[in-house]
């Protein structure tokens, strides 16, 4: 008769079917998600049902915090530069190349412009650390109407903000003109829940002075947890 | 770890036998940077794209308001958004006489169980078309585009300054409530599909009868509360 063998069991396992599984997850994550944008203010939206999504690009995001600072964002490097340097001649600041171009990486500002110049020089970790003190005055774009004279003498009463809105949709302007295709910037609001509505209020308030009268207000999906 | 396994038993017999050759490639090492790989991607990416609320503001440079925003009586409910998340609201227009009737403002809350239901009354005959048509947009019975083009037809037809049935809502948050009160009107807004609604300012008689209301005297403005003192020191 044949002979009981004792087999070597091999304790090995296969894993191609795990690699298969961890592969097609890896893939779904990748082509699904978008990266978190680091911002200098944590911002909690309000939630809605409304289901229209936030476009990717062509929109200037406006970010309130708590307090009524005001950071902003814009996804087009190239009219950040522009818009930097026009602003600047407009208060009389001239950039330097290099600062322009640190402006331009940056994900979101929120600087006075008389302080940008100095912000714009420090390295990555003291620009974080700069914004940390976020009770400062010396964050936020300022909203309070200051009457300035600006380079060509004339006397406005616009605030900082005012003026970043307006040479943002003027360079998309110039741009516009060179490419016709080019759609029109949005406005995106970005609140904090607990902000109060008198803080909002200014900044609609402003931006209908700049007879910009279509904003989105970005929001979350409203789930059964958060109603 | 890894091994290409080959057949073990050599016994390097002079037989010149073509082995089996089994190729087993160890996956584990792939596996465990798969998994590193996941785990980066879910701890530094969102998967949720935030939404937006589209809301247009009237324009500053018309100061003529006669126009267009004749509405019936019948037809405007007027939403108060006030201090610690209070909602009030009214039905009609404000008149002198009920100044002082604290009665004319009812409190309500946001949500389902609050001011939707007077909203979804105030809006039916739209409600039930626009959700409708909501339906078959699920169903894919019919094109996105065509849903809005039908949904604006219906909104306007029910608009109508003459003859309209679609209720208009004018919102008006007070200095003490939040941004997600605003939201959240909005977003009731939506759910009812109602077409016609507003922001706007309160006026003096809406900060009247809230302080009436409420006794809260941070919703009247500083002219009303010198008025007020100056009458009762009298």
């Amino acid at each position: 008769m044949a002979k009981v063998k004792v087999k070597k069991q091999s304790t090995f396992i296969d894993m191609t079917a795990m690699s298969d599984v961890t592969v097609l997850l890896l893939t779904f994550f990748m082509l699904t998600s978008t990266f978190v944008k680091s911002e200098p203010i944590q911002v909690t939206t309000p939630s809605s049902v409304s289901e229209i999504k936030v476009p990717e690009s062509n929109v200037m995001t406006i970010l309130v915090d708590q307090n009524g600072k005001i950071f902003m964002s814009l996804d087009n490097q190239n009219e950040m530069k522009t818009t930097l340097r026009t602003l600047g001649e407009d208060y009389g600041i001239a950039f330097s190349e290099k600062q322009l171009t640190a402006f331009q990486r940056l994900k979101s500002f929120g600087v006075p412009i008389r302080s940008m110049a100095a912000f714009l020089d420090m390295s990555t970790e003291q620009q974080e650390k700069y914004m940390k003190d976020i009770d400062s005055k010396r964050v936020g774009i300022p909203t309070d109407s200051v009457e300035v004279s600006d380079a060509k003498g004339l006397i406005s009463s616009d605030n900082e903000f005012k003026r970043w809105v307006s040479h943002i949709t003027r360079t998309r302007d110039e741009n516009r003109k060179l490419n016709s295709e080019l759609p029109e910037i949005q406005i995106a609001i970005k609140a904090d829940k607990t902000t109060n509505y008198p803080v909002v209020k200014k900044v609609i308030d402003d931006l209908r002075d700049m007879r910009k009268n279509r904003y989105l207000l970005i929001t979350n999906l409203r789930t059964a947890s958060s109603e | 770890m890894s091994e290409v396994q080959t057949n073990d038993h050599d016994d390097g017999g002079g037989k010149n036998k073509q082995k089996k050759q089994t190729l087993r490639v160890d996956f584990t090492p792939m596996v465990d940077m798969n998994m590193l790989l996941i785990t980066f991607f879910m701890f530094c990416t969102t998967l949720l794209k935030p939404q937006t609320m589209n809301i247009n503001m009237p324009t500053k440079d018309k100061p003529k308001e006669e126009e267009g925003t004749q509405v019936a009586d019948s037809r405007a409910v007027t939403l108060l958004l006030g201090a610690d998340n209070e909602l009030y609201y009214y039905e009609g227009k404000i008149q002198e006489a009920s100044y002082e009737n604290p009665e004319f403002l009812k409190s309500s809350t946001y949500g389902a169980e609050g001011i939707r239901e007077l909203l979804l009354k105030k809006n039916e005959g739209t409600y039930e078309k626009i959700q409708e048509l909501k339906l078959q947009l699920q169903h894919a019975q019919i094109a996105d585009s065509t849903f809005r083009q039908k949904v604006k037809e219906i909104q306007e037809e029910a608009n109508k300054p003459v003859g309209g049935i679609a209720p208009t809502i004018m919102i008006k948050p007070t200095d003490q409530s939040t941004y997600k009160n605003m939201v959240d009107a909005l977003d009731e807004m939506l759910v009812c599909n109602i077409g016609a609604y507003a922001i706007m300012d309160l006026s003096l008689g809406d900060r009247h009868l809230l302080y009436k209301k409420t006794d809260n005297e941070a919703y009247l403005t500083e002219g009303q509360l010198k008025e007020m003192k100056g009458s009762s020191g009298k």
